[in-house]
């Protein structure tokens, strides 16, 4: 929750409320995306974002997302929000 | 040298715990008298656990585990409205899944669950959005829970179940600030603190501004860092460096990711739906001034406090004690260590918390008993 994890803004999803794909990691994931939007949406795709509880943060480079992955992959933070987004898909079904 | 594998940059992580020994020298700082340093993010408490970082760095510092876990923080009393509303059989109730194991006085939303409440553990508030679409029937309350990181989140949410005018969906929001508590920690007599390691992803949403008054009111040193262990020895190297030169400032080690004036767009989302309450409670620190946040009236149609008349103030009595033996105040503010809690591993384990401390990886107690037999052999 505290640490967000990296993605990668892969399209547009939706431009009126704001959503876009982003790839974690290969996970794709329904992300919005108006926090860091300043430069017009579509300037976005490609960029590497900070994700926090589905929410783009900030911007980062792909250095930073790198060596923020490692970081949450080291702390076992980076499979805790994988499950979270697991989890959240089977609920969205009522499957649990 | 196991650490050497751990680090990205084992010869800088050397060169910084040398340059720590050498200031931790100069300030006269020793195991018996060392310099208290509070982390005040739970991410950066599970990083220096995860890193042995207190077990590397000299014996004349002292870390202190700060406030900033927000399930360890959260008073059983709103556990059980949590519980209470919950078990409305109209309602879905959505929440991260760090909430499930937080003990309430009677149960956890875990054993509500488990006996039949309709409980979902989503990853976003957008998915509990997308919950309330797809049952108009049903109400969907979101548990806005969590520090600077999450309110923004929470925020647009409301803004966006507002602009689809959606009648069933509501925030019972418990969203807490971090400098509140810093301040109420810095005013506690009892309290040693002599510098602070800044949260990183709350100041990249409310810039570095908000601390000021550590520095200028306290003379208290506080870095912003970064969460790679590289970040955190480096963000307490500035801090020292700040004493031993007689300087209180508020720098930003993590510039990379932290603008000093935070995300603009995140504030004024904050600032349009929220508004502080007078008084919060904490688990553990008791009630802090303007320390958590409550829907605006212009959003009271998504607020579940007013929906369900449930909620801080109303009902159930405000303070609830925590349960006999538990010592999760005095580690939280820094009073024991975990270890010394005599509760610790016995009555009070991550498969059966007693204290809230225990059930988050972000607790000082959880990351302690995870973490903390671990012996990394010392520097050559």
């Amino acid at each position: 929750m505290c640490l967000g994890i990296p993605g990668q803004i892969v399209e547009i999803s939706d431009h009126e409320t704001n959503l876009a794909l982003a790839d974690v990691s290969g996970v794709r994931r329904k992300v919005n995306v108006t926090c860091v939007a300043g430069e017009g949406l579509d300037a976005l795709v490609g960029k590497w974002v900070l994700i926090h509880v589905g929410f783009a943060m900030a911007i980062i480079d792909e250095a930073e997302a790198k060596k923020t992955m490692d970081t949450l992959n080291a702390l076992g933070e980076a499979q805790e929000e994988f499950e979270a987004m697991f989890e959240s898909d089977r609920a969205m079904e009522g499957r649990t | 040298m196991k650490y050497a594998e751990e680090f990205r940059d084992p010869k800088a992580a050397k060169g910084l715990l040398a340059q720590i020994a050498q200031v931790i020298d100069e300030l006269g700082a020793t195991k018996e008298k060392p310099v208290h340093i509070m982390e005040i993010c739970g991410g950066h408490t599970h990083a220096i656990f995860r890193y042995g970082l207190d077990k590397l760095t000299p014996e004349g510092l002292e870390f202190i585990h700060g406030p900033g876990c927000p399930v360890c923080v959260l008073p059983m009393s709103r556990v059980d409205e949590c519980v209470e509303l919950a078990e409305r059989p109209e309602v879905i109730f959505t929440t991260f899944g760090d909430a499930m194991r937080v003990p309430g006085t009677k149960k956890s939303l875990l054993q509500a669950k488990a006996e039949g409440a309709d409980i979902r553990m989503v990853y976003s508030p957008l998915d509990a959005l997308e919950l309330a679409r797809r049952n108009p029937d049903r109400e969907v309350v979101f548990f806005g829970l969590g520090f600077e990181t999450t309110t923004p989140s929470t925020a647009l949410s409301i803004q966006q179940a507002a602009s689809e005018e959606m009648a069933n969906f509501s925030v019972f929001c418990n969203h807490i600030t971090v400098p509140p508590p810093i301040k109420a920690l810095l005013d506690d007599p009892h309290m040693i603190l002599d510098g602070f390691v800044g949260p990183g992803h709350v100041s990249m949403v409310i810039g570095v501004e908000p601390y000021r008054f550590i520095a200028r009111d306290y003379g208290k040193p506080i870095v912003v860092a970064g969460f790679e262990p590289i970040d955190l020895l480096q963000s307490v190297l500035m801090v020292l460096e700040q004493m031993r030169d007689g300087r209180a400032e508020v720098e930003n080690q993590y510039s990379r990711v932290v603008q000093d004036d935070g995300n603009p767009v995140s504030i004024a989302a904050c600032d349009d739906v929220y508004e502080p309450r007078p008084t919060f409670e904490w688990r553990g620190l008791g009630e802090i001034d303007s320390s958590g946040l409550r829907i605006r009236e212009k959003y009271v149609a998504f607020d579940a406090e007013t929906k369900f008349s449930i909620g801080y103030g109303k009902g159930a009595p405000r303070f609830v004690p925590e349960p006999e033996g538990c010592a999760c105040g005095d580690v939280m503010t820094g009073r024991l260590k975990p270890i010394q809690c005599p509760q610790f591993g016995k009555g009070c384990t991550p498969e059966m918390p007693l204290g809230a401390l225990m059930v988050s990886s972000e607790g000082a107690c959880a990351a302690y008993y995870q973490y903390g037999g671990v012996d990394l052999e010392p520097a050559e």
